[in-house]
């Protein structure tokens, strides 16, 4: 049977398609400026700051969720999903911090932040929601 | 904690589908409660004793 979304779900599902589609804007506009017409500071701040913006966005969208899911079930399963998110997301820059501190990696993320480890957390924990009891919570 | 959710629901011959929508829970939410792998908060329990016109704890026991 096919899972009916609950109103909160979809509010959820439109403000994440709307902060990522202003994300992926934000990003090309940004690139195209810095390699093309590098701003100034303190212009330079504000337009490196502005993709960060939306991934802002998708957070307050998440636990908005939190918020707004009025079933309970399906809530405690969105919260145990964030704290998973958080442990592994908590863990794994830890660990890579340590790494660096000794000079075993190099410095620098590669553009692979803390967010990106977040929203990775949240989809291993939909699985081990899944696994552990045998529903995911958000997509 | 035990149930007899899916004993009270099957002799009225509700599904888990219409459960919830009484409940105004997902089917999700009834299939957990049903099956053990998750106990209502209180005033839900409250909801599905009120929708059997039953006490709580003729419908939830002690025990796994």
């Amino acid at each position: 049977m096919a899972r009916v979304q609950s109103p909160a779900m979809r509010r959820y599902l439109k403000r994440l398609a709307a902060f990522m589609a202003a994300y992926v804007v934000l990003i090309l506009v940004d690139g195209w400026l810095f390699r093309h017409a590098r701003p100034a500071p303190p212009l330079s701040y504000a337009a490196a700051v502005l993709p960060a913006l939306p991934i802002i966005g998708v957070f307050w969208t998440v636990f908005r969720l939190l918020v707004e899911e009025t079933d309970e079930y399906i809530r405690m399963l969105f919260v145990r999903q964030s704290l998973f998110a958080t442990a592994f997301c908590l863990t794994v820059m830890t660990v890579w911090e340590f790494l660096q501190n000794y000079e075993v990696v190099p410095s620098g993320n590669g553009g692979f932040g803390a967010a990106f480890f977040w929203f990775m957390g949240l989809g291993l924990g939909a699985i081990w929601n899944r696994f552990t009891f045998g529903d995911g919570g958000c997509a | 904690m035990k149930n007899r959710l899916k004993v009270l629901r099957a002799e009225r011959g509700w599904s888990q589908q219409d459960l919830a929508e009484r409940l105004q829970v997902s089917r999700q939410s009834v299939n957990a409660i049903e099956t053990g792998k998750y106990d209502p908060s209180l005033p839900l329990a409250f909801r599905i004793a009120d929708l059997f016109g039953m006490a709580i704890e003729d419908i939830f026991q002690k025990g796994e």
